[in-house]
Order: C-alpha cells, then structure tokens, then sequence
C-alpha cells in the first residue's frame, strides 16, 4: 500500500503521456503500448531528456546539493555547540529554552516566510541562495536541538566531567571527549536536517527566483505548463529524479532514522 | 555549566532562531497592520476644438515612487483583521440578521475565504490525526508479530511514505487519482460513470485530501509506537496469558495503557503538524475545492510585484499562529509536567 504508488510512478515515467494517463486500459502503462507507437520502443527517456535538459533540471539539481550541503553543515555545527550545553547546564533556563523552541517549530514556515518577503526585499538579499541557507538552519535549529540534546544526554556525564577535573576548559572538553563519541547521534540529526532542506517548499518557493529554484519549487512549476502534450511526463521524471536519492537514503539509513524518530519518544 | 560558557556556547544557535522565527513574526504582525498604497490616479484634461475631456490614468512613476518610500503602506490598524478576506466582521452581521437558518447561515459564512480555510484545517486535523494514531497503531502490532526477515523490509516500505516530499507525494497520488490516471480511470469504470471526477465536488476533495494525509503521516505514528511496542515489559503480558486474558484483552488492558503516553505524544505532534497542511492543496491542484489557512497565505504571497498582498498575508499568519499557540498548550503542559517529575 505504501510503495506501489511510487513503484506505478516509477514504471510510468518512462512510457509516454498516452500511456501513463491512459483512459482506456491501464495496463497500457505496463506494457507501453502508445509508447511502443510513438517512440519506437516500450521505455522511452524522453520524459527524463525533457525535464533535465530542455528545462535544465539538472541547474535546481546542483542548487539543491548546495543549498542541502550547507544547512546541513551549519545546522549541525551550531546544533552541537547548542544541544551539549542545554544538555549540560543543569539550571531550569535550559527547560525553558528547549520549550521556547518547541513553541517556535510549530510556526507554519509559511507564516515566517510572510514576515521575510518584505524586509528581504528591501535589504536586496532576496532571491540568493545564502539566505535560503541561512533561512533553513534556523527553522531548522528547533529540532536539530531537541533531538542533539536527547543524545547528549545519553553520553555520561562523568566523560566530560573528568575532562574538566584534568584542566580542560569546556570547551576543549567538547572538541576532545565529546566529539568522537557523538557521531551516532550527529549522523541521525543530519539526515533529518537533510530531510528539511531537501523536501522544503514553502520557504524555498518563495524565497528564490526562477534561476536559482531548487529542485522541489522547480517541479512546481513545471506544473503551470502540464497543460501541453508530454509536459506532464517531463513533471513525473523530475519527480522520480527527486525521489530516488531519498530511496537510497531510507535504504542506507534505516537504522538511524527510525532510532531518531523514537529518540526522547520512548523512554526506557 | 557557568551561565557565561552555556551562553557561548548556545548563542549561534540562539541568535539564528530569535532572529529569523522571533523577528519575522514580530514583523508579520507590524505588517498586518498596514494596507498596500494604492495606485497613484493622475486625471489630465486635454482640451481640443471640441471642448475639455477629462480623462484618467494610472501614473506608475509616482505610484513606484511611494511604494519605495514607504513601504510598508498606508496604516490600517486592525481593519485587515475585519475585512471580508480575514474575520470578516461586516459580512458576518449581515449574514446572521439575514440568514433564513442554521444550515443558510452555515453555509454562506463558508463562502467567506478566512472561513473556508478554517474549516477545511480544522476538519483535515481531526480527522487525520486519529486514523493515523489507529492505523499507525494497527501496523506496528501487525509488523511486531512479522517473521523476523520481513520487518526490516517492511519497515523500509512502510517509513518511504513520510520521507518523500510532501509536493512530490500528493503529486504521485494526484496523477494515480486524475481522471485519465489508474485509479480515477478505475473508479469510472467501476461506477460506470464517465464524467465521475475525484476533483469535481468539494466533497470527494477534501476526502482525497485527507487520504494523503494519513497516507503520508501514518509511518510517524507507526514507528513510534512499533519502537514503544519492543519495551512492553514481558512479565505483566505474560501474567495477563496466564490469567486466561485474550489477544484482544491483551491488548486493550496492557500494551495500550503502557503505550499511552505515546499516543498522547504523538497526538499532539500530529495536531500541531496537520494544522499547518500546505503542499498537498499544491500538488493536486485543489485550491478551488479546499484551502487551508497556509495555503492562503501563500496565495497572497505570489503573484508578481505589485500584486502580492502583504498585508493580507501577514494578518492571516498572525491568525495562524493564534490557533497553532491554541493548540501547542496541551503540549506545552505536557512537557512541563514531564520535566519537573524529573531532574534536567
């Protein structure tokens, strides 16, 4: 039930619209039979070569790994520093704080988009991929702490501790101890920080211009132009290439993701 | 931790959250409380043999000229809240003074667009977030009792739902669903009717609408409870076996009840979450059936230069987030009550 829509999608973006949206048999999309008609062959990649060359996919292609690669880094540098020290304070302002975050993850991105629009545009920063990066580390920043301190709270505090009797500073404590055990959980926060930048919408929809779409906005707006023959397949073939790479991630990163999802849900 | 290293420590983190969450809100609100400067009318009279003719024009050099200067707009005070797009104070009167009865009146307020999109959100997160909680339930129970070489595959599947970007996820569906697609052309033929369209009626809308979501949401509920499931402690289950209880009664009497602050969590997350439904209305295109309140305001936000409606938008945020804080106390307490019965 979960997979065969995208499997369907799949099989289907290699055929031609005719098949695909066929209203008279829908085993035409399995055997290609319009396809087979109108290209010569049951596969055709013509949906594929329009989406990434006609309409230079393959630029959102490479504005998405740029704007996913450094969010990700940001977002982790300034999570770590952020979630060791709300997991070590030990004062009730880190509570408050962790809450006030929460309070801030549930803005729908929207909402603060509709306060950026105006200011951004009045300071020219608008349209450029930085300040979409820096947009995304921090809508981002809530989670990425509640989930990095949910972790750090897991390493003993007797490691660090005992760094601080030796004479380190705390913050040499952290760059020595604590760094090498925190990959686990850094690994985990990092791919739900890649999850974010990657799928966002909303944010980035209206925060780029046409040039520099990643690939999410870009998908829609091939949607405006559907309404020509073979369009439409150009829109599912980008929609595959989006959504194989997050395959290969569910598939490489199983264990890590459902461990974070359950971390600081499930006690015990 | 000395107050003076957790400040160093915490501050980037901080200072990007204050600055680009806390601010633009405090900026939404500013903005909603202004309205777009009109366009600057210039009326010249050209006079010839025949007499004066007066004529009007739009002057686009003085009208970009006042929007730079001041941009922001001419000061409205609340009266963006009460239009006919938002609260629509007027609107309302009239309808209850002129409404013939409940159902009249129920169903001109839903012509308002504020009230239409409340509805459809409120609606989209009732009715979401329980079947997620049941279905998400339901698999994890399911997948629990799977061979052993099964779950890891199954649980791969059932996790790619959440995964995918929420736009490309309705879009799959959207085309799957379209009239010329495997289920809509399916669906005809089943009920034999040619012009029966999963688009056409508000109804069948928002019923696709909501089946994407519990399709997208499902696997969140049910990873987290098939994680909680791995810790029901065996002894009070096999206590409850050799006390005769059933499978059922298993069930309802131990595992639900240890499974319940769970379920509270995950209720919550999914209320706060469903309220915000945004791409979905997107990606099937079904913005003349069903709007929600991000949608909205999106739509006021698009559109070229001139066009796009600050005000407007920023007033239906700060009415968004009103409900979303309405909605984030339970959470709140929750947490709160959580922490203080334990040591940070």
């Amino acid at each position: 039930m979960a997979i065969s829509p995208f499997l369907w999608t799949l099989w289907g973006s290699f055929k031609v619209q005719g098949d695909f949206f066929s209203k008279a048999d829908w085993a035409n999309a399995v055997y290609g039979i319009r396809t087979l008609a109108e290209t010569g062959s049951t596969f055709t990649v013509n949906g594929y070569s329009n989406a990434w060359i006609e309409h230079e996919f393959w630029r959102s292609a490479i504005n998405t790994s740029i704007v996913v690669f450094f969010v990700v880094i940001i977002s982790l540098t300034i999570g770590t520093l952020g979630g060791y020290a709300l997991a070590r304070s030990g004062y009730r302002y880190a509570l408050w704080l962790l809450m006030l975050a929460l309070v801030f993850r549930a803005m729908p991105h929207i909402t603060l988009v509709s306060g950026y629009l105006l200011p951004f545009f009045q300071w020219n920063i608008w349209g450029h991929l930085p300040t979409t990066i820096i947009v995304l580390v921090a809508i981002n920043q809530p989670f990425t702490l509640w989930m990095l301190h949910s972790f750090f709270l897991n390493i003993p505090k007797e490691l660090d501790e005992s760094a601080l009797v030796d004479g380190c500073n705390r913050f040499q404590a952290f760059r020595h101890i604590i760094i090498p055990v925190m990959w686990p959980g850094v690994i985990t926060t990092g791919l739900f920080s890649f999850l974010l930048a990657y799928n966002d919408f909303a944010v980035t929809a209206m925060l780029l211009s046409q040039e520099n779409q990643t690939m999410v906005p870009k998908i829609a707006s091939f949607l405006g132009s559907t309404q020509q023959e073979g369009e439409v397949m150009s829109a599912v073939a980008a929609v595959v290439s989006t959504t194989l790479p997050l395959f290969v991630l569910v598939m490489f990163f199983q264990r890590q993701i459902v461990s974070g999802l359950t971390a600081g849900a499930v006690k015990g | 931790m000395p107050h003076r290293t957790f400040i160093f420590f915490i501050l980037p983190s901080l200072l990007s959250m204050i600055l680009l969450i806390a601010v633009p809100i405090f900026s939404a609100m500013t903005q909603s409380l202004f309205i777009a400067h009109k366009q600057v009318i210039r009326v010249s009279e050209t006079c010839d043999p025949f007499g004066c003719k007066k004529e009007t024009s739009v002057d686009a050099e003085a009208t970009a000229n006042l929007r730079e200067k001041e941009p922001l707009g001419i000061f409205n005070g609340f009266d963006t809240y009460t239009n006919r797009n938002h609260l629509a104070a007027a609107e309302i009167k009239t309808s209850w003074n002129v409404a013939t009865g409940w159902k009249d009146l129920f169903s001109r307020i839903m012509n308002l667009p504020f009230y239409k999109a409340l509805a459809f959100t409120i609606t989209y997160t009732i009715v979401v977030t329980p079947f997620v909680i049941v279905l998400g339930f339901l698999i994890a129970l399911g997948t629990n009792s799977l061979a052993s070489w099964l779950k890891g595959p199954t649980i791969f599947f059932s996790l790619l739902p959440m995964i995918v970007t929420p736009l490309i996820g309705s879009l799959i569906l959207f085309w799957m669903i379209d009239a010329d697609g495997i289920i809509g052309s399916t669906l005809q033929r089943i009920f034999k009717d040619n012009d029966l369209s999963l688009k056409a009626s508000p109804a069948l809308t928002w019923i696709m609408l909501i089946v994407y979501g519990i399709w997208h949401s499902t696997p969140f509920a049910f990873i987290v409870f098939y994680a909680g499931l791995q810790t029901v402690p065996q002894e009070t289950l096999e206590a409850s076996m050799l006390d005769g209880a059933s499978l059922w009664q298993q069930k309802r009497y131990v595992v639900i009840p240890y499974l319940m602050p769970l379920i509270i969590f995950v209720t919550l997350i999914q209320l706060m979450d469903n309220f915000r439904v945004f791409e979905p209305i997107v990606g099937f295109n079904a913005s003349a059936n069903a709007t929600s309140l991000s949608w909205i305001i999106f739509n006021d936000l698009r559109g070229e230069d001139a066009l796009q409606l600050f005000g407007s938008a920023a007033a239906t945020s700060m009415l968004t987030i009103i409900g979303v804080g309405i909605l984030l106390i339970p959470v709140l307490i929750m947490i709160w009550k959580e922490f203080n019965s334990k040591t940070v």
